[in-house]
């Protein structure tokens, strides 16, 4: 049965919770934004501009260029803006997607300065009645464009190409049902993280914990207020985001739900340990927070959330692999699209349980408690 | 006498190459209310917090009811409550939150919530957030929180320091009424003078590490008792071979601030020799006072400083 310290104990971190508006914003509000804006970013762009930045040659006229993409369909445009006028010229149809190129005249040095400020990736000169690329041979957004630019003058038309595109729209297929159950793993991580390391270490830092550990209050009934406190916040968080995704994308959970739910919970435990342990001994909230960022900032960037891990080198995947967010953003994007239930993610939730029980018996083993 | 309910023997505890404190004993009976008096530094807290088991002596024995920390932690946090020299709570919960979160630790009703809410007088601001409270309010609150449980032992650790005279008076109200009302033995620690003065039965006067003199108020003085001071000031430079003789204990002479006291067995004795030799050799006074002996007095001439320092 639950006693009355500890049912007070979670009320205490509850109202602290909800009643500052910051955090109501960074817990629920923020998620959604960026759900929003990268699942827009990524998802709706049937079109694209492009700008290149085209230097003609000092001795040669615009004439003398337009002549080399004469089999090419193209426009010459005036920018009313800045009274200046570009050549646009479409790549692609309905199904491949199109790409609009906007070629402006400009000098060699503004060439560069649009390189650099990353308005465009790719330079086109002329040369003598010849064409000059010049590009990062590393960005692939530059390589694309001179495909694109090559076949385009090269008069290739993709109408009559034998190939046929489809478009793939099926659901677990798309950019935002890769991104939303990251998301969602995610949030467990940040919300656990800070929500609890940062939580402890402050009330550590602030002297809270002193006086609390005068009185007969059981001190891992302390700790784990704070982690069934988290548990209940994640789900709050996490279905927030996912009636959010559920209704603005279509997102669904193919597989088991109650499996999402056991993993999802296990994720929690297991960064909850992890929180635990930093929190054990940091004595200023400054640490922490570089500590906290150590942890968090690799696993955001290499566990699959934003893009695949895939691109790395097959070498440190495993690595990757191991890492718990790894783990539990995959095990619930495979509920999520792959329709996966138990027999799939059993193995996550056995190693999430384990890595939060250790971290969390360590970390309350070299507790400092003021 | 009744057994003490609290026993310091010969407790030492070092920090790097800082004798924090120094080989200290003394007990507490229980009702008896005491004061560490001590300027900054003295060793004050620190001796505070290992009673408070917070921290661990190097050396010596402290018996709380005959028990001590090693092997009685939950017994003792029952005996002893505390408040501590800043106590911080969570900013976003009201008072009646905090006093009810630490009230569940002890498992007692609500109703003692009340209670003790009553005793510091803060009803008005019990729906009040703690970040609103002013410094006042807040010891106030750690106060209330210390006498939840009715503990035997209350160790409040500088629980007026920083505070305004009148929030200060307050807090003292409320000591004074619950010395009247409670048979808790109380340690204060403080570096006001007054305070020690007013609250207290008995005062342990500190200063680096060590226990210089403790006793009631009376019996610190009276050992003192025939002493009285003439302070005076002037604007000149004054050797001090001017003030001896009979009947003259000891001048404590500043001579940056060209400050005296001199302190003497009889005033009316004293003061018109000291007011001759002034005339005689041509000092000009720019102040003269005449005055008993205080707690402040008694401490400079063991230290050489004010409490305050």
């Amino acid at each position: 049965m639950l006693n009355r310290s500890f049912l007070q104990l979670i009320l205490v971190q509850i109202r602290d919770f909800y009643r500052e508006p910051a955090v109501l914003f960074w817990a629920f509000l923020f998620p959604i934004l960026m759900a929003w804006g990268l699942g827009i970013a990524f998802n709706k762009k049937p079109e694209v501009t492009k700008t290149i930045a085209l230097v003609i040659n000092e001795k040669e006229s615009t004439l003398d260029f337009e002549k080399l993409f004469k089999n090419t369909q193209y426009d010459k445009k005036l920018d009313s803006l800045n009274d200046t006028y570009y050549y646009n010229i479409t790549y692609g149809n309905e199904n491949l997607g199109l790409t609009h190129f906007r070629l402006k005249p400009v000098s060699w040095q503004q060439a560069e300065l649009l390189v650099k400020r990353g308005s465009a990736s790719l330079i086109l000169a002329t040369n003598e009645g010849k064409l000059e690329y010049h590009f990062d041979k590393f960005s692939a957004e530059a390589q694309l464009a001179y495909l694109q630019l090559t076949s385009l003058f090269n008069g290739e038309n993709l109408y009559e190409q034998q190939a046929v595109i489809k478009p793939m729209t099926e659901k677990g297929t798309r950019y935002i049902d890769f991104l939303i159950p990251g998301l969602i793993a995610m949030n467990v991580m940040m919300s656990t993280m800070w929500g609890i390391s940062y939580t402890l270490i402050e009330a550590r830092s602030k002297k809270l914990l002193r006086r609390m550990v005068a009185t007969p209050m059981p001190r891992w009934e302390y700790i784990l207020s704070h982690i069934v406190t988290r548990i209940v916040l994640c789900f709050a968080e996490a279905s927030i985001i996912f009636a959010f995704a559920y209704y603005y994308f279509d997102i669904k959970i193919e597989g088991s739900i109650f499996a999402f739910i056991i993993l999802f919970i296990s994720g929690i435990i297991g960064f909850s340990g992890l929180a635990v342990l930093i929190a054990s001994r940091t004595a200023k909230t400054q640490i922490g927070n570089g500590l906290i960022n150590l942890i968090i900032m690799p696993m955001m960037l290499l566990s699959g959330i934003y893009f695949s891990y895939h691109n790395f080198p097959d070498t440190v995947i495993p690595f990757i692999q191991a890492l718990p967010l790894t783990m539990l953003a995959d095990g619930i994007k495979a509920i999520f699209n792959e329709s996966a239930g138990f027999a799939e993610v059993w193995k996550y939730i056995v190693i999430l349980n384990a890595f939060g029980l250790i971290t969390f018996v360590i970390g309350l083993k070299y507790y400092k408690w003021y | 006498m009744s057994t003490p309910i609290l026993e310091v023997i010969e407790v030492y505890k070092y920090f790097k190459n800082v004798k924090a404190v120094d080989g200290i004993s003394f007990s507490v009976n229980p009702g008896e209310f005491i004061a560490l008096l001590g300027p900054n530094g003295a060793g004050k807290t620190t001796t505070v917090e290992m009673i408070e088991g917070i921290q661990k002596q190097n050396k010596g024995t402290i018996n709380i009811s005959g028990l001590n920390w090693a092997a009685n932690e939950s017994k003792l946090h029952q005996i002893i409550s505390l408040s501590l020299q800043e106590t911080r709570f969570i900013d976003k919960l009201t008072v009646n939150e905090t006093v009810q979160l630490f009230a569940s630790f002890y498992k007692l009703p609500r109703t003692r919530v009340d209670e003790v809410i009553e005793i510091v007088a803060l009803q008005e601001k019990k729906k009040s957030y703690v970040e609103n409270l002013s410094g006042g309010q807040r010891q106030k609150l750690a106060l209330a929180i210390a006498l939840l449980n009715k503990a035997p032992l209350l160790l409040l650790d500088e629980p007026t320091t920083g505070l305004d005279p009148t929030a200060r008076r307050e807090i003292w109200n409320i000591l004074m009424s619950l010395k009247k009302s409670l048979n808790t033995s109380i340690i204060l620690t403080t570096h006001y003078m007054e305070e020690a003065e007013y609250l207290c039965d008995r005062i342990i006067i500190m200063d680096k590490g060590k226990i210089l003199a403790q006793g009631t108020l009376e019996e610190l003085l009276s050992a003192n008792n025939s002493k009285e001071i003439i302070e005076f000031a002037t604007i000149d430079n004054i050797s001090e071979q001017f003030f001896c003789g009979d009947g003259i204990y000891k001048l404590i002479w500043d001579e940056n601030a060209f400050t005296g006291k001199l302190i003497v067995k009889s005033i009316i004795e004293q003061l018109p020799i000291f007011l001759q030799k002034i005339k005689e050799n041509g000092i000009k006074l720019t102040k003269l006072e005449c005055r008993k002996l205080t707690l402040d007095d008694l401490f400079i001439s063991m230290t050489g400083k004010h409490l305050g320092d």
